[in-house]
């Protein structure tokens, strides 16, 4: 167990830091960085705890693709730029009353969710699903899913989807006069419309229309 | 003291694997340009030993001694970082690949997730490497690498999804059993060509290496390296492509077990079949590699997202319906 409570406390410590460090750090990059820092040691936490299956989707989903899509927007962004002007102007300084303020509501929302917070005494004893101890982690979180809550299980892609459709269409534009390479054309182009032979005449030259 | 004892163990066990990893890592880039060579024509390195089998033993020593070049105006914790992080993502998913029923370092239930997770942390070395560099061409290679490789692992995804209807778990020794009656590459070979081609796509191999197309980008995200960290780059994805190999046979080639499951083959250990198996499918990435030109970036993306996405789902609709149909599918 003193091995368990040492990985416990590295992994919570390494998580903590590096949420703190998201935003504390001036460089966006830097912070994307301990974003994901903080992505990994949570998914430790979440293996500790014996649910391996959604610790790895947490890597696979969070690490793999969408913090590599946060950082592939953060880089594009010129960084140096926005630093200066977020930073040095003072008459850009009127977001700090309004950040204050959110963040206010935010830890006092906090505050009473954690306040207000109650672990039924009989857990385990009073939930619907039989829990099959027999089976792994994966098997059974697959059970609940497809069988008990199904519904919800596929309205919830269907939000998703919704919302995947919904964003290609907002940002969708066609653009007038962008050239398009048809893969057909170029794969079925025949020798003869291609090349054309001439007999070039010496001092003459050869005029060639595009 | 026990503890201590625990940790000798492992540390034990873990040699006894990430040495023989290392070391034919050496030899299998002396395999890829001999191969490589004798596609052309040529006779590849052959004067460093025996057949020059040596040779990159020697290109490491000229490696160690050069010196490392950190370029000034580079972010210098996270370009020191990034070599090391592509090599320790290459060499930790070997923990889960089993190369006989019990000899694996990590059993664990969740082994292909393990190993598709760590496989697409990847991504990160390429991408901090890239950027880190503060150059054009590093930057422009590594922007390319991030949108390749994340196109590429969703039809990875999908694929796995093929074979884990086929087995029911996600344990990579569960999936080696599995295939006990038939290799997954006969009923699934459509998803075995589109994984083959995804993990082309995947390592940065050719005819996909468009992050370090030298005629283009110098060499995309390693220009600015030298010496030693030039070198962890060059193991990591070399460990990364045995690693991709090793999976493929996993998946569709019956892992460890042997062809035919008659006297003198079963006598053969598992560790050898499994193997012979990832030679198999490195000499096919070699020879891919000298035989196929190089896609362009807009050709890599429509490969990707209109035809192996849709094809793969398409492949897991028809799967699932068949195992249904003919109520096959696995029971736990």
């Amino acid at each position: 167990m003193i091995a368990h409570s040492i990985f416990f406390y590295f992994f919570s410590i390494v998580a903590i830091i590096s949420a703190i460090m998201v935003t504390a750090s001036k460089n966006t990059v830097h912070s994307v960085f301990f974003l994901i820092l903080d992505f990994i040691s949570i998914s430790c936490l979440f293996i500790m705890i014996g649910a391996e299956f959604l610790g790895m989707i947490m890597l696979i989903v969070y690490v793999g693709a969408v913090a590599v899509l946060f950082l592939f927007v953060v880089m594009m962004l010129n960084v140096a730029q926005q630093k200066n002007q977020w930073f040095s102007s003072m008459s850009s300084s009127s977001h700090i009353p309004v950040g204050v303020i959110i963040s206010a509501i935010i830890f006092f929302e906090l505050i009473i969710v954690i306040g207000g917070w109650k672990y039924k005494p009989d857990l385990v004893e009073s939930i619907d699903t039989s829990v099959n101890n027999g089976l792994s982690n994966t098997h059974s979180l697959g059970q609940v899913l497809y069988t008990d809550y199904i519904h919800i299980f596929q309205i919830s892609g269907m939000i998703l989807l919704i919302a995947m459709i919904g964003a290609i269409v907002l940002t969708y534009r066609q653009r007038e006069g962008v050239k398009k390479q048809s893969y057909l054309k170029q794969i079925s182009r025949e020798r003869s419309e291609g090349v054309e032979v001439l007999e070039v005449q010496s001092n003459k030259g050869v005029k060639i229309d595009d | 003291m026990e503890y201590v004892n625990i940790i000798f163990q492992e540390v034990y066990k873990i040699l006894f694997l990430l040495v023989p990893v290392l070391v034919s890592v050496a030899m299998i880039v002396w395999l890829d340009r001999r191969v490589w060579a004798f596609v052309q024509k040529r006779q590849g390195p052959n004067v460093v030993g025996p057949f020059g089998l040596l040779q990159s033993l020697a290109d490491a020593l000229k490696y160690i001694f050069k010196e490392i070049i950190i370029p000034a105006s580079s972010n210098k914790i996270i370009f020191i970082l990034a070599p090391i992080i592509t090599m320790t993502l290459a060499l930790i998913a070997w923990a889960v690949i089993p190369f006989s029923e019990n000899q694996v370092l990590a059993n664990i239930n969740v082994g292909i997730l393990y190993i598709f997770a760590v496989s697409s942390l990847g991504v990160y070395g390429i991408i901090m490497g890239g950027w880190a560099s503060n150059s054009k061409y590093p930057f422009l290679g590594s922007i390319r690498s991030a949108a390749q490789m994340v196109s590429y692992e969703v039809s990875i995804g999908i694929i796995i999804i093929n074979v884990l209807l086929c087995v029911g778990s996600l344990n990579l020794n569960d999936i080696v059993i599995a295939q006990n009656d038939i290799w997954f590459v006969i009923p699934l070979f459509p998803m075995f060509v589109i994984f083959f081609i995804s993990a082309l796509a995947e390592t940065n191999r050719p005819p996909f290496d468009l992050p370090e197309a030298e005629a283009e980008l110098v060499a995309g995200y390693q220009t600015e390296y030298s010496g030693m960290m030039y070198a962890m780059f060059w193991l990591g994805e070399y460990a990364n492509i045995l690693l991709m190999c090793a999976l493929g046979s996993i998946l569709f080639l019956g892992g460890w077990l042997s062809p035919i499951d008659i006297y003198p083959f079963n006598l053969i250990p598992g560790a050898i079949w499994l193997i012979f198996k990832i030679l198999f499918l490195f000499f096919l990435f070699a020879l891919v590699k000298a035989i196929v030109p190089r896609y362009r970036y807009d050709q890599l993306m429509r490969l990707g997202w209109k035809i192996f996405l849709p094809l793969s789902l398409i492949y897991v609709v028809l799967t699932a319906s068949y195992l249904f149909y003919f109520n096959l599918l696995p029971t736990i």
